[in-house]
């Protein structure tokens, strides 16, 4: 059971909040909420949310949680924070005074990220429980509208869950409207000025289809499929659209794990560290802190290749070697400066791209592997030759880099209506059961056949799927 | 319970930081209370069981179920519950970190079993988790919840009395020690008693008042003087009293007739034995009392055992009669059709003498009489139908409403034959 009261969480929490400030960490007002195991799951199945719209797959993700926790398989968090205004932590009730400390220093942590992160700057933080909140009971109202019920919408829920992550990855970069898309089609088409036209063949110059939809190709798939079904109902573009918030919203957690966790176990370190613990709690924090930011071994722990990150970041900014001093001259900033900026300008790709060095992946061995017969196969190694290789696969297997980019190129295709879709191939090919069954989440969604440009083995193939089924085949 | 301490915030250098934090401290009572994914949980379940339930005929086909033990735990593979999106095959490359010494060439695990480290719920497309556990209980009963039987109703009168349940009735001052209902017996003493001392007290102001006699002892009511015991008297006692509700309850009698003769071979006896498997199951879970019979034939027809029906192979030739002759016989010995329901079922490869078949015929329509449902199975494994006689043409004569015969010749077959035997008499009533 827990050692310690309310009243002295209060007071560590003060404690920490004034390392926080003194570290120059910008949080949002902190909400810490106690809970037992049973609540950290049901919130752990939600994502965090105090409310969130019912389905039967969070029904799943619970007893999925619940059964591999009471066989012990894998623990539960020590926390679980959400990015909203004020954030809102939760606290497992049953953890030691200690590890509730270093828990909140690492809530702060998160604090800090959202608040400050430039991929947050979309969430509005200040509205997420509202926000939440009111798909819910838009969701429940359509469960309960006697003309629409709970099948039809688990039908459209269903599909669209599949097709969630199918959307822009950086959403900071804002999406060209129509008109400004068309612009820049006609700009395209338009032959460059060439001072010596005289001598040049003419250049052809090709009518640019101005009627085309979508003018360039359009990754929002929901989003598309939305504004250009016209016999979808009211109600199913609005669940639509809450889908495709609820992505969004949580998008940039995907794209700044390593980075967010990375930044919350560097700051509970330092915290912890500068609150002068007595030596059994300062012990204790060390296990704990040891335990989480551990390398397990064949796989990416993001807290420990964050946290490496981290201080390697700050090392070389205030006690360079002098090889890289050799190299790259004396640090511009200060060692928290440079931090803090990264913190606020990257996301996980390419702050995995700028600072794992060579030297930080020979250290933490990290390699690249590859499925041969039924083994996976250590294929390069972080050495000399294969260091770059294993940068850009690990970089290419986190955050939204591990979904398959998929956008629509006509959504009248062959003047069919036929939804043609491409798959940016990039040598990694599409799992076909999972590919056929999601396409025909898409033909539900958008109501006629669908149609998929993908590479299989090497071949381009088009998948179908209409109303006579599921069929592949090779394109020339 | 939401407490904000606001009294630390003076002690806060002025910053960007948020001058407060706000606690909110753990309460059991909500915490019980608020089983928020109790829905979506049963939702999810309900989805679990409709995918069962669809994929039963691949189930049913595997060989260990049959005459396994209904506690059995079965792993189901499930279709319809898994969350497809688009992610990449197997043959994308991934990235891990090994403990210092790692080598090309060395392996690391295998394909399907080892995940990336980045486990961000929901945000990673995995492969889903496939299969559940469910007992050959639980799945017979899936199997089973849309199928009704038929011709129920119809044998209103084959029901005879049963009287297995109970039920209780009131309170009874006298009754069997185990039945002492404690808390009445104990609520009686105390009503007894607050009257008692009631009457005590009203007696002794009368006495106050009038200065007169004594006060008179309760005859039955045991010491009220002493107001530190108060026993309990006979009259206290309170038993529960139960009675026995006879109920006309519905019994069943599964006749299972198998053809043991040479010819049928261990791939027929299993396709007959799912098929009797699956009828005594249904007929199990429609009625409480069900019975069942095991002939075996070849020339000659003997009642035998479990053990015997299924694992004993016979030599010799055929008559079909002989087997419907027995189970005439038994019906008439045992199960009289006023009481009993009646459901016969024969399984065989239809390899019958010639000469047999018009009393095989005469036998079947009597005992098409007698049944609520008579089926022939004939089991003809693929390729062997052809040089081999066949009894359906030979019970094609034979018009009788709750007569049924299907052909069996893959274990994929027998579910929908199954459905069908049962379906058939339904759609005529």
């Amino acid at each position: 059971m827990a050692n310690y009261e309310l009243k002295s969480l209060v007071e560590w929490d003060s404690r920490i909040r004034e390392k926080v400030a003194e570290f120059g960490l910008d949080c949002y007002t902190q909400e810490f909420e106690l809970c037992d195991h049973f609540g950290m799951l049901g919130y752990m199945a939600y994502s965090g949310m105090p409310s969130h719209y019912p389905h039967w797959s969070y029904g799943k993700s619970y007893e999925k949680l619940k059964t591999l926790y009471d066989h012990g398989v894998s623990g539960l968090p020590y926390e679980m924070v959400i990015n909203s205004d004020p954030a809102i932590a939760y606290l497992m009730r049953d953890n030691t005074l200690l590890l509730q400390i270093l828990t909140m220093a690492h809530v702060y942590g998160h604090n800090d990220f959202f608040k400050n992160n430039f991929t947050y700057r979309t969430t509005r933080a200040s509205l997420t429980i509202e926000l939440f909140k009111a798909h819910a009971l838009r969701v429940r109202h359509y469960f309960e509208d006697p003309s629409i019920g709970i099948e039809q919408v688990e039908r459209v829920l269903d599909a669209a869950h599949a097709l969630s992550w199918q959307c822009r990855r950086n959403l900071a970069i804002r999406k060209l409207s129509h008109s400004e898309q068309l612009e820049r089609l006609v700009e395209a088409a338009h032959p460059r000025p060439d001072p010596f036209h005289r001598i040049h063949a003419r250049e052809v110059v090709h009518e640019p289809d101005l009627r085309k939809v979508p003018v360039e190709p359009d990754e929002d798939l929901l989003l598309f499929i939305r504004d250009h079904n016209p016999f979808l109902r009211e109600w199913e573009k609005d669940l639509l659209t809450i889908v495709d918030e609820e992505a969004k919203y949580f998008l940039p957690m995907m794209e700044t794990k390593i980075m967010n966790e990375g930044w919350a176990s560097y700051w509970h370190k330092r915290i912890l560290e500068s609150l002068n613990l007595e030596q059994g709690p300062h012990l204790e924090f060390i296990v704990r802190h040891n335990q989480v930011v551990r390398p397990i071994p064949g796989q990416i722990n993001p807290y420990y290749l964050g946290f490496k990150l981290w201080e390697d970041i700050h090392r070389r900014h205030t006690k360079p070697t002098a090889e890289e001093l050799k190299r790259d001259g004396p640090p511009a900033k200060s060692g928290e400066a440079k931090l803090f900026e990264v913190r606020e300008t990257e996301r996980d790709s390419s702050f995995l791209r700028r600072f794992l060095t060579e030297g930080l992946m020979r250290e933490m061995d990290l390699f690249k592997y590859e499925a041969r017969g039924d083994d996976l196969v250590v294929d390069k190694v972080s050495d000399e030759e294969g260091w770059r290789e294993v940068k850009e696969t690990l970089i290419r297997n986190i955050g939204t880099s591990s979904i398959p980019v998929i956008k629509v190129e006509d959504a009248d295709f062959g003047q069919n209506r036929t939804l043609y879709l491409k798959h940016n191939y990039e040598g990694r090919d599409l799992q076909l059961e999972y590919a056929e069954k999601t396409l025909a989440y898409v033909a539900r969604l958008w109501g006629r056949e669908v149609v998929l440009e993908t590479t299989l083995q090497g071949k381009r193939s088009l998948l179908c799927y209409n109303e006579r089924g599921f069929s592949t085949r090779a394109l020339k | 319970m939401r407490i904000a301490y606001n009294g630390m915030a003076e002690e806060e250098p002025a910053g960007t930081m948020a001058l407060e934090s706000i606690f909110r401290e753990y309460s059991r009572s909500d915490a019980e209370h608020s089983d928020r994914s109790a829905g979506d949980r049963a939702r999810h379940r309900q989805k679990v069981r409709e995918s069962i339930r669809e994929n039963i005929a691949d189930i049913i086909a595997e060989e260990s179920i049959i005459g396994k033990d209904r506690d059995r735990v079965i792993k189901v593979p499930l279709r319809g519950i898994k969350e497809y999106r688009f992610i990449y095959g197997e043959n994308s490359p991934g990235a891990g970190q090994g403990q210092g010494d790692t080598r090309p060439g060395q392996v690391v695990g295998k394909v399907g079993k080892e995940g990336q480290g980045d486990g961000q719920a929901g945000a990673r497309p995995g492969i889903d988790y496939y299969e559940t556990d469910v007992t050959l209980d639980e799945l017979i009963e899936i199997m089973f919840e849309d199928l009704e039987l038929p011709n129920l109703e119809r044998r209103a009168l084959r029901e005879i009395p049963s009287d297995r349940s109970f039920k209780r009735k009131g309170y009874r001052h006298v009754g069997i020690r185990i039945r002492l209902d404690k808390r009445r017996t104990a609520r009686q003493r105390v009503m007894r008693m607050l009257a008692a001392r009631q009457r005590q007290a009203a007696e002794n102001a009368l006495e106050v008042a009038e200065e007169a006699a004594e006060p008179e002892a309760d005859a039955g009511g045991g010491d009220v003087e002493e107001q530190g015991r108060f026993p309990f008297h006979q009259k206290d006692l309170r038993y529960r009293h139960v009675e026995t509700d006879t109920k006309e309850e519905s019994n069943a009698v599964v006749m299972c007739i198998m053809d043991t003769s040479g010819s049928m071979d261990t791939m027929k006896k299993y396709l007959a034995r799912s098929f009797f498997f699956m009828l005594y199951q249904f007929i199990a879970t429609r009625y409480r009392n069900v019975e069942i019979v095991f002939i075996a034939h070849h020339t000659e027809a003997r009642e035998v055992t479990e053990e015997e029906f299924f694992h004993k192979g016979e030599a010799g030739g055929t008559f079909i009669s002989s087997g419907y002759l027995k189970a005439l016989e038994i019906i008439n010995e045992r199960y009289h059709p006023s009481l009993w329901n009646i459901y016969t079922f024969h399984c065989s490869d239809g390899d019958n003498f010639d000469s047999d078949n018009p009393a095989a015929l005469k036998a079947a329509k009597a005992l098409s009489e007698l049944c609520n449902l008579f089926g022939y199975g004939e089991i003809k494994p693929l390729g062997s139908r052809y040089y081999e006689s066949s009894m359906l043409n030979v019970f094609r004569r034979l018009e009788a409403p709750n007569f049924h015969s299907v052909l069996i010749e893959r274990k994929e077959d027998i579910w929908p034959s199954f459905k069908a035997f049962l379906a058939k008499d339904r759609i005529k009533e």
